[in-house]
Order: C-alpha cells, then sequence, then structure tokens
C-alpha cells in the first residue's frame, strides 16, 4: 500500500449529504474482475447527462477546482459496501476525503486502499467549504503523523482522529493482510480452543 | 460484568485484542459472491497467500444473475465473465459454489438462513453490506470491503474495532396491516440514516419477540440503512424451531447441545447500551419512501415534510416530488417484490393473499422475483404462482434482480416503482429511476390499483 505522511493541495468541494456508494459508481460498473478502471467512471451519473456529455453543474467538470483533496457534505459513502467507490475515488485522483461524518464500511475501505478519510466538525466542514468556494486555489494541509488538518493562508486548524493502528499503516505503508498473516499460529490455537469448549460454557460469556 | 448479546458472541470470537487497535476477529462463516470477490482472490494469487479455511467459506451466484432463462448461457459477456471467475475461484481453491441452476442458488442472504448455514451466535461476514440480514437469528453479521475478504480468505479473521452498542425497544402490538418492512422503515425515517454509525444494533420488545423469522431478517437486514454494522434480535424459540431441520443446521445430540447454548445468548437484564431509542408499536401504519435515502420515510397517508435542507430538495427535484405533496393514489408503472429484504416465502404469501382473485392495473409491469430456489419451489408447491399469474403478475427466477439493477431487470428512465428492495438512491433501479421503497403487501395493493392506496381501508 502507498504510503501516507502529510500532503498540502488544493481541494474539489462536493457539498451534498448522504453520498451513497451508489452514486460513488453505479452498480453496473461493479462487473470488472480487477481493480482498474473505476477512476472514468466516478459519479459518472452526476458527472455526465444520459448523452455522454459533461454536466457542467457538476463540481468535478468545474475548471475552477482542481486538487486531490475531496471536501464532501456529511454522512459520505452511506449505502452498498462496495471497495469499487474507495478504489474510483483513489483512481480518480483524490487521496483525502473530508467530511463531518463517513459511513462505516466505506472508512474502513478507503484506510485499507491508503485513501485518507478525515472526519472533521460540522462548522469545520462549513469553513472548509466556505474557503475552497471562496478561493479555489486556497491550498489545505493534512498532516496524518500530528493528526490535524488546517487551511494553508489562515490560522484555521483542526485536530482529526483516527485509529492508531491504521495511522501506523498508512504511514508505513502496511496493511492487515500483512498483519493477520503473522498471526495464523495464534488463530489456529484459537480455534482450537473454541473447538474444545464449544458451545462456549456460560461461564465465559 | 453484566454483558449484552452482543458483546457474548464478539468477546468469545476475540483472538487477541491489538493495544490502541481493533481487535483480532474469528469469523465462523465467510459468504461470497461473483461481485465483491474476484478482486480479493486475484489479491491472494499475487501475493501467494492460500486461502486459510476453505470449508467454512460458501458462494453463491446473485447479483449479476438473469431471471429468466437461467439454464442459457448469460447473455451479458461481463456478468458471464465474472461468474465464471466466481466458478473457476471457488474450484481452485476447495470453496463450496452454489451457481446457477444449483437447487440452493439463491440471494446469499436468503439462502444461507434457509440452508441452516446462518445459526445463532456466529460471526458471519460477506462483501454485502446486507449482510446485517443473519443478525435475526442472534448473529454478528456485517458487510466487508473487498479488501477485507481477502483478509478472511488469508486468516479467517478481520481486524476490527468493536462497535459500540445501540438498543431500538419497540413494545406493543402493531396494528392490522402493519408489516416488518414497516417497521424498519418506520425506525429509519425516526432516526436518519447515520444515526446507527459506528454501533451494533440489538432489536429488542414484544414486537421483535412476536415477529416471524422472516419478519425478523427483513428488520436487520436494513439495519445497514440506519447506518449501523448490523443488527440483532436475540434467539428464541421462534429461531431455534426455525433452525432445527434445515439441511446444514446441527442434528440429534448436537443440536440439543447447540440448542443449550442459543438459549443462553441474551443480553443480560443490567447490561448497558451506549445508545437506546424506544418506539410505541401503535404508532406505526405501512410506510412508503419519498426521496433517495431510505430516511426519507412517510406513513402511507402522510405528506412529505415541507422543511428541508438542499440535499433534501435536491432528492424531491429527482423524484420530481415537492415538499407537503401526498403521495396517496399516485399513479405507479412498476411494482417489484423481490431483494434480499423482502423474497422469503412470507412475503409472497402475504402478497398473494392480497392479489388473490383481483387483476393487475393495466398500466403496471409487476416483477415477481424469489429470494433462492427453494422459495420459488414454495412458490408453486403454495400455488401462489398461480395466483400470480391469474392476476397478471410476472413471476421470475431467483436473484437480486431489479434491487440493483446489475442484470436486465432495470426500471426505465423517470418511471416510478414501488419497491420491496432496500434501498431508494438515485438510478439504484436503473438509470434515471425513481424507486418508492415500501412492504410487499403495499407494492401489491399499488399493483392492484394502479396507484399509491390505502390498502388498511379494505382489510377485514
Amino acid at each position: 500500500m502507498e504510503k501516507f505522511i502529510t500532503l498540502t493541495d488544493t481541494a474539489v468541494p462536493l457539498d451534498d449529504e448522504n453520498v451513497d456508494t451508489d452514486q460513488i459508481i453505479p452498480a453496473r460498473f461493479l462487473k470488472a474482475t480487477d481493480k482498474a478502471g473505476f477512476g472514468e467512471n466516478l459519479f459518472k451519473d452526476w458527472r455526465f447527462d444520459k448523452n455522454g456529455d459533461p454536466n457542467e453543474d457538476f463540481v468535478l467538470n468545474q475548471d475552477r477546482f482542481s486538487g486531490s483533496i475531496l471536501i464532501a457534505g456529511n454522512n459520505f459513502g452511506c449505502g452498498s459496501s462496495r471497495e469499487h467507490a474507495a478504489w474510483a475515488i483513489k483512481a480518480y485522483g483524490f487521496k483525502v476525503v473530508v467530511s463531518s461524518y463517513f459511513a462505516d464500511i466505506f472508512k474502513g475501505n478507503a484506510l485499507n486502499n491508503g485513501l485518507l478519510p478525515v472526519q472533521v466538525s460540522p462548522d469545520f466542514l462549513h469553513k472548509l467549504l466556505i474557503s475552497v468556494e471562496k478561493d479555489p486555489e486556497e491550498k489545505f494541509i493534512i498532516d496524518l503523523q500530528n493528526q490535524f488538518i488546517k487551511i494553508e493562508g489562515s490560522a484555521e486548524k483542526e485536530h482529526f482522529d483516527i485509529d492508531p493502528y491504521k495511522k501506523t499503516c498508512l504511514i508505513n505503508g502496511y496493511d492487515d493482510i500483512d498483519f493477520l498473516t503473522s498471526k495464523l499460529e495464534a488463530i489456529e490455537k484459537f480455534e482450537q480452543k473454541r473447538k474444545a469448549i464449544e458451545p462456549v460454557p456460560q461461564e465465559t460469556l | 460484568m453484566k454483558k449484552t448479546l452482543f458483546d457474548k458472541i464478539w468477546d468469545s470470537h476475540v483472538v487477541e485484542s491489538i493495544p490502541n487497535g481493533p481487535d483480532i476477529l474469528y469469523i465462523d462463516k465467510h459468504l461470497i459472491h461473483e461481485v465483491t470477490s474476484p478482486q480479493a482472490f486475484n489479491e491472494l494469487k499475487e501475493r501467494n497467500i492460500p486461502v486459510f479455511r476453505p470449508e467454512q467459506i460458501v458462494a453463491t451466484a446473485d447479483h449479476n444473475t438473469p431471471t429468466q432463462d437461467q439454464h442459457l448461457p448469460v447473455r451479458d459477456l461481463l456478468s458471464r465473465k465474472q461468474l465464471k471467475e466466481l466458478s473457476q475461484n471457488c474450484e481452485e481453491n476447495d470453496i463450496t459454489l452454489y451457481g446457477l441452476g444449483h437447487p440452493y442458488n439463491g440471494i446469499v442472504h436468503v439462502m444461507a438462513p434457509e440452508l441452516g448455514i446462518t445459526q445463532p451466535g456466529m460471526t458471519i461476514v460477506c462483501g454485502d453490506s446486507h449482510t446485517s440480514t443473519h443478525g435475526a437469528f442472534g448473529t454478528i453479521a456485517f458487510g466487508i470491503g473487498t479488501s477485507q475478504v481477502t483478509q478472511v480468505f488469508a486468516s479467517q479473521c478481520l481486524l476490527v474495532e468493536k462497535p459500540k452498542k445501540l438498543r431500538v425497544n419497540v413494545n406493543g402490538k402493531l396494528k392490522k396491516g402493519v408489516l416488518p418492512k414497516d417497521v424498519i422503515l418506520y425506525i429509519i425515517s425516526k432516526l436518519g440514516t447515520n444515526s446507527g454509525t459506528g454501533y451494533f444494533c440489538e432489536y429488542a420488545g414484544e414486537v421483535f419477540e412476536e415477529m416471524s423469522m422472516e419478519g425478523r431478517m427483513t428488520v436487520c437486514n436494513m439495519s445497514i440503512e440506519m447506518g449501523a454494522r448490523g443488527g440483532l434480535i436475540a434467539p428464541d424459540q421462534t429461531t431455534i424451531d426455525y433452525v432445527e431441520g434445515r439441511e446444514f443446521a446441527p442434528k440429534g445430540a448436537d443440536f440439543d447441545r447447540m440448542t443449550a447454548y442459543w438459549e443462553i445468548l441474551k443480553t443480560d437484564p443490567e447490561a448497558e447500551f451506549d445508545q437506546e431509542y424506544s418506539f410505541e408499536a401503535e404508532d406505526i401504519e405501512p410506510m412508503i419512501t419519498y426521496g433517495t435515502n431510505p430516511g426519507m420515510g412517510i406513513k402511507l397517508t402522510g405528506s412529505i415534510p415541507v422543511e428541508g435542507n438542499k440535499s433534501d430538495a435536491k432528492a424531491l427535484a429527482y423524484m420530481d416530488f415537492k415538499p407537503g405533496e401526498i403521495l396517496l393514489d399516485k399513479p405507479i408503472n412498476y411494482i417489484f417484490i423481490g431483494s434480499c429484504t423482502n423474497s422469503r416465502i412470507e412475503d409472497f404469501r402475504v402478497a398473494a393473499s392480497y392479489i388473490k382473485g383481483k387483476q393487475k392495473a393495466e398500466n403496471v409491469n409487476a416483477l415477481i422475483v424469489p429470494g433462492s430456489q427453494q422459495v420459488a419451489i414454495q412458490i408453486k408447491e403454495e400455488g401462489l404462482d398461480k395466483v400470480f399469474e391469474e392476476a397478471g403478475f410476472t413471476l421470475r427466477q431467483p436473484g437480486c434482480s431489479a434491487c440493483l439493477a446489475m442484470n436486465d431487470d432495470k426500471i426505465p428512465e423517470g418511471e416510478y416503482c414501488v419497491s420491496t428492495s432496500n434501498r431508494n438512491f438515485e438510478g439504484r433501479q436503473g438509470p434515471g429511476s425513481r424507486t418508492i421503497l415500501a412492504s410487499p403487501l403495499t407494492a401489491a395493493a399499488t399493483a392492484i390499483s394502479g396507484k399509491i392506496s390505502d390498502y388498511t381501508l379494505t382489510l377485514n
């Protein structure tokens, strides 16, 4: 997995709540059997009209916005568990998604693919959205080591939380599979123990 | 310490806890399907890692599969390729597959419970958010991403942080004509689509105690729609009776031994929850949704809320509805009874009991899709197929179908569909389609009258 330490870049605002993974990558694009090519279908039905022409109202089609940070509204990534949503966002070129709330499965999928979900307060999210709308050239600093997000040209800054284990993984480019396969012996021991006591006696519950 | 049902199951499956980090959670059953597994198998191959416990994995083909002419080769080439890869991957890795045409084939969340693969006290995962369905049996069951599918392949474990605990209590008696789907749509409409984020939800109270297993599955299925990782209901005699005698359920002395264990899987009386909500059954009426997320629900006879934010306005624009509008008498051209939420025999029984002796309205295309081969057989055995056919409904072969429209079953752009599925997201049932979520009874009544109607007025 790609390492993530710190990022300073401009952002794209997607000021919409409850963006579900069916919008991020519609189901008809889930027929692929490898991870390639999802970027071009990111937000397909919002980005393009039915004739395949770019929808000028949609933020990804507006030239004034650019950068590898997506600033999204509350409850981003709800709905289906499809990891294709995280692959599509990453493949399009985003490295960070900021929101005031992430759906659980999406958050996990993002972290497993080196896409950093940064959860901020609703107030700070509002400040970020105003800032990027006002000046699309404004840069934002995301510092994973010190767990803060800052508007570069102002004093506005907020701390964000992240699971310490996941933080270590991202900073070092490790993933859970490396970790779990190093634990197979303990897992086998657990299986033996479970077999011996199954069903688990009441006192151990 | 007093424990909740969730604590009891979770804690007994923890291999190790990482200090300041997640738990290594042991997974009893891993269910897979064609859409979210190919990249996981590829990853294993690339890393040269074998599948650790193939005997604890069960595969089915459901998302992509056609609902007509299943004996013929699948026409959509991409779907055919994905289904073929599933077969190859299962064969290469010694994984049991109930593919198209197999008597056990069906939607993963329908076939596993009916075969007795799902049993109380288990941990179950699948690369599908509606894995929460299996919680109806008192299991910890949740949807995972493809990277996590790879993790379970490699180690039969997941690295996960223990979610917080939420309890939703519904006490009292449901009114006549109020179905389990109405109960969960009501709960989500009251709590919102992210109320459950970070939680595992236990459903408790008289309403769930008196509910059938099918009904409990419908409720737990939609836990994810309020953001919860999963929902669960304590196993009881209803659960034990349902599991007994099923193909892969324990038999004889093993069954008795397991039953003794299942019976103690309950939340201790003084156990604490991080969050708790209570509702009265009497307040729940038949529900429908008007927007583009499952939380945007109102009672069948109600009106669309007038106050809303920018996202709500966008949803109403997509649906072509107005604030304050009443949906009753709205003409509807499509209905769909199916999906992992409502494609079990009980759903078709309740629909057929309303439809019997009636004719569907001419303008309506009515699609009936059983959740599994076994449900399809039950429909025939009980003569429900005749009821549907005589009323002009189209009975198809099992699969996910028009819930997410990965196969040919799509709702055309701009059309409304009263659907028993779980999601009314933009374009979910096909690009530009407009979904109104409801129970099988509401869908059946809509098909008969050709418009959304208050069927409770005609119930005896």
